[in-house]
């Protein structure tokens, strides 16, 4: 008899539109503290929300990538509480007719293959921010972030494990990133995650009690904050208590979840539909105009990578799981006909450590896909070695030029010009004796030795695969 | 000088070089000044601001870029936002709130180059039929300052009817522009919901608030109509059915014409005197050409409930921005969070707007939600049927506008509900989302009664057709309150 932990998600994925949900404000992150407020973001008397429709579109895509229902008609309601970061004394969300119900998104913990519903996602506006403790004695209140759109994205509990839910966030997280519905943005906010947790016996088919946990804003403090809050519950209930349904903060700092709010101070949100704002009416017209440019998903990208390009698994899942880099992966492969492997492996490798050393994302590169084609090219002919075009990527790093400039500027260029190796293998043989008389007692591995003499003195210059022919069949001649 | 008695009078005084807008402005500024102390109907008068668009106005018609309305006086109900002038719902929540930003028709009527004199006096936050709700005083009915001047629009209407303005603003939420009118004298239009932008209107109840013109005549309300009127991309409830020609029908014949008689509006605690007031302008009707028919709107007697739980909830949700952290009234030193709520909501709100802020939240919370909210807006639904069903045989309804003439101040003080039910005759057409219009049709005891026409969806048009010609063969609405040739000196 063990115990099972059951978790469903709530996450709050800011969309990625310029100005806010029901004002023109702009939504850029990190202006000064309320230069981004407008008279209607400040709930001055008399003003009214209009909808910016592109959030519709932004949540159509949604609906259409996890298969769910986009309702012909879905309503705003109000949610009522009074707090200071809240400046009309209710928030715009959706309640009993929100705009997606009923999708599925499948997701991969440890090889596994797994599908989770999605109970709902539904339209809101962020909240301002309450900063404490930058006036003595007093909260100031930034109302930039006010007005935000979001979707609220609800899971059935139906995650098993910390490290389920949190391959399932990755999934989502991927697929908003891919959609283009969300930046992802973790550190500002731009995706943040509640969790619902509770235990139970594994045969026991009712669900416990659950609690909610609150401020999980990395992948890594969802992991940690689920498996505490687990044991805090197993811990209760083994010493012989109960669960209380209650709101918990995560403190990533202790590594614990404390008691925010008990379920009998919870508000009474008092949900209306909001009488400002007519019911949201979707055609079949607007979701075909949706569908037509929907990006493919990462799920369905990771399949076809494999399929149609042979890639590993894990090739296709480094190169499918960040938008920019697939983005850059199907430019190389649309210009040139080398093979996926060779450029899979580039991207990941020697591209990737030279991204991670700067702090440029691969859609700033300043090798481009061009550039990057233009080196395997090289490789592919025969012009330079593999060890070859990391140095000269190097190069191209920091320089303009092209491949072929540097490649002549800086004598790159491997040497297979028969003439002069015969010369140079010729001269190695007759260095190195007792080496030539080994390999030809039977000691064939001496080779490589006797091969990277030539490489040493042609300072790498030499096309290795050339310089191992010659030598053998010089050696074979010597006889 | 003079004060002339319609807008009609004013465009042409100023066509033919009778008067500028500079000298009628400062002649109606004067009247205030010198009269309206005893009636209290501005809560801001804009001497200054008036003057000097007074004279810009001038300016205009000398260079010929001047509209018909530039340079005519007009009053701003409190309840719309005004850039730059104070703007206080009547309420001490807003006693020191200064708009940086003009109301649509604010800005409508500016673009006309029509000159605004003031701010009128209002039931706090548009709740109550009595104008005594509000926080700078009650306002008296000229015809009688121991009456009350009806509400919320009482200061509007009490200024037009005083000779202070020739047209002003009002708001209606459940008859808050045709009850004032009446219980004054005066015209007074309440638009189609959606018929006029919200946008700058201090919100009470968001889906039944809907703007429209006070004036002495049908005519007058026509001009002030014409600017106010059509779709607004900041208001998402706004219309954009074209608006019509609201002069060119004016004198249509109304034989052929059908009005409907609902029997269920005359068996109410209707006063006898205002039904034979009544009864006699049905007669001027049929006199007309007009043909008058009983119908039946059988939800009548559940719009008062239904109109009272929709209101509050809605208003319990527009007032919670009222909190003291922004602007407006904030108690003095605050100990935390929940004390500045709680005080400057207590301080800020008078009595009137708590009782419906507290029925607001009961109706809503959890567990009634259904009892009441939901079952009001099944009542407006039903309500709204209802007319749908009578238009399909009449061209406007016909009723007394309120069950009384104006009250004495102070008579419903101690029980609201009964003063809830004398808007038993105007909340349907908001619930309904129903243009509809309250003319002068005689008097009981020398005070006003007022005649409501209530028409379909967008048919303003045709309201103001039977309102001109009833006027044109009564005219009721030429009696005044007040001696015109007083106060403007």
């Amino acid at each position: 008899m063990s115990w099972e932990i059951v978790i469903g998600l709530e996450v709050h994925a800011q969309l990625a539109t310029s100005s806010k949900i029901f004002s023109g404000s702009s939504t850029e992150y990190g202006a000064k503290a309320n230069t981004q407020a407008s008279a209607i973001d400040l709930a001055l008397p008399g003003v009214l929300p209009v909808l910016n429709k592109k959030v519709l579109d932004l949540a159509i895509m949604l609906g259409l990538a996890i298969d769910g229902e986009i309702a012909s008609e879905s309503i705003f309601s109000r949610k009522n509480y009074f707090y200071p970061d809240s400046p009309k004394g209710y928030q715009i969300s959706q309640y009993d007719k929100p705009i997606i119900s009923r999708g599925q998104l499948k997701f991969v913990n440890n090889g596994e293959e797994k599908m989770i519903n999605i109970t709902r996602a539904h339209l809101e506006e962020d909240a301002g921010k309450s900063l404490h403790g930058e006036f003595e004695r007093s909260t100031a209140i930034d109302l930039n972030r006010s007005g935000t759109p979001l979707l609220e994205i609800v899971s059935e509990p139906e995650l098993r494990s910390a490290q389920d839910a949190v391959m399932y966030l990755k999934e989502l997280h991927c697929l908003l990133r891919t959609l283009g519905i969300c930046d992802g943005n973790m550190q500002e906010g731009s995706f943040r995650c509640d969790a619902n947790v509770s235990v139970r016996k594994t045969e026991d088919p009712e669900l416990g009690t659950r609690t909610e946990v609150k401020n999980l804003n990395s992948f890594r403090f969802v992991e940690r904050a689920i498996n505490y809050e687990a044991a805090r519950q197993v811990e209760v209930i083994e010493e012989g208590g109960i669960i209380k349904q209650e709101t918990r903060l995560y403190d990533p700092e202790k590594n614990e979840t404390r008691t925010m709010r008990s379920k009998e101070d919870a508000h009474d949100y008092r949900y209306f539909p909001d009488p400002d704002l007519l019911p949201i009416t979707i055609t079949a017209e607007h979701i075909a105009r949706i569908a037509k440019d929907l990006p493919e998903t990462p799920w369905n990208k990771r399949l076809r990578y494999l399929k149609d390009y042979g890639v590993s698994i894990e090739d296709a899942e480094i190169l499918a799981n960040s938008p920019e880099t697939s983005v850059y992966f199907e430019v190389c492969m649309r210009q040139s006909t080398l093979s996926p492997k060779l450029i899979a492996n580039w991207i990941i490798g020697e591209l990737s450590a030279l991204i991670n050393k700067s702090s440029v994302t691969i859609s700033k590169s300043p090798i481009v896909p061009e550039r990057l084609v233009s080196v395997l090219k090289k490789i592919e002919d025969g012009t330079i070695s593999r060890k070859t075009a990391k140095h000269l990527l190097g190069l191209m790093w920091d320089s303009n030029s092209s491949a072929d400039q540097i490649i002549a500027d800086e004598g790159l260029s491997q040497v297979s010009n028969n003439e002069l190796l015969e010369k140079v293998i010729s001269q190695t043989l007759t260095n190195f004796p007792s080496q030539v008389e080994e390999y030809k007692t039977g000691k064939l591995k001496i080779l490589g030795f006797l091969v990277g003499q030539v490489m040493k003195q042609t300072k790498g210059k030499a096309n290795p695969a050339m310089v191992k022919a010659l030598m053998e069949k010089n050696l074979r001649q010597s006889t | 000088m003079n004060l002339p008695n319609s807008v009609t009078e004013i465009i042409q005084g100023f066509e033919n070089g009778k008067f500028s807008s500079q000298e009628l402005t400062k002649a109606y500024l004067n009247r205030i000044d010198n009269l309206d102390p005893e009636i209290n109907s501005f809560i801001t008068v804009c001497h200054e601001r008036a003057l000097l668009d007074a004279k810009k106005a001038d300016r205009s018609r000398a260079n010929g870029s001047a509209n018909k309305l530039t340079g005519v006086p007009y009053a701003n109900k409190d309840i719309f936002c005004t850039k730059g002038v104070r703007t206080t719902s009547g309420s001490r929540m807003l006693d020191t709130f200064i708009s940086p930003y003009d109301a649509t028709i604010v800005e409508r009527l500016g673009s006309q180059g029509m000159v605004m004199l003031g701010k009128t006096n209002m039931d706090e936050f548009a709740m109550g039929s009595s104008n005594e709700t509000s926080f700078y005083g009650q306002v008296n009915n000229p015809w009688n300052t121991n009456c009350v001047p009806g509400g919320s629009s009482g200061g509007s209407a009490a200024a037009v009817s005083a000779g202070f303005t020739p047209v002003a603003t009002g708001s209606d939420t459940g008859g808050s522009i045709r009850q004032p009118a009446a219980f004054c004298g005066i015209s007074g239009l309440k638009p189609t919901y959606g018929r006029v932008s919200r946008y700058g209107m201090i919100a009470f109840a968001s889906s039944l608030d809907q703007a429209g013109p006070m004036g002495r005549s049908v005519e007058d309300l026509a001009h002030l109509l014409a600017p106010m009127a059509g779709y607004d991309s900041r208001d998402s409830t706004s219309s954009m059915v074209k608006t019509e020609d609201y002069f060119g029908n004016l004198e249509d014949e109304l034989k052929g014409k059908t009005i409907g008689l609902p029997k269920e509006y005359f068996s109410t605690n209707l006063d006898r005197q205002v039904e034979g007031v009544i009864e006699e302008a049905i007669k001027e009707f049929e006199k007309l050409g007009a043909n008058i028919i009983e119908i039946s709107l059988p939800t009548t007697s559940l719009s008062i409930p239904a109109y009272y739980v929709i209101s509050s909830a809605e208003c319990s949700s527009n007032l919670s921005r009222y909190d003291g952290v922004r602007y407006g009234h904030r108690c003095e030193l605050p100990t935390d969070i929940e004390d500045l709520y709680k005080r400057t909501r207590s301080e800020g709100f008078g009595e009137e707007v708590k009782r419906r802020l507290l029925t607001g939240t009961y109706v809503l919370s959890s567990g009634y939600y259904d009892a009441y909210y939901r079952k009001a807006q099944q009542i407006r639904r039903l309500i709204k049927d209802d007319f749908a069903n009578a238009f399909t045989q009449v061209d406007a309804v016909i009723s007394p506008t309120a069950p009384t003439t104006a009250f004495k101040a102070g008579e419903h003080q101690d029980n609201p509900v009964e003063m809830y039910l004398g808007d038993c005759f105007t909340v349907a057409s908001n619930l309904a989302g129903l243009p509809a219009l309250s003319v002068p049709a005689g008097f009981v005891g020398g005070m006003p009664v007022g005649l409501q026409l209530i028409g379909s969806y967008f048919q303003e048009s045709k309201l103001l057709t039977l309102g001109h010609m009833f006027q044109k063969s009564t005219g009721w609405h030429q009696h005044f309150s007040r001696d015109e040739s007083k106060g403007a000196q």
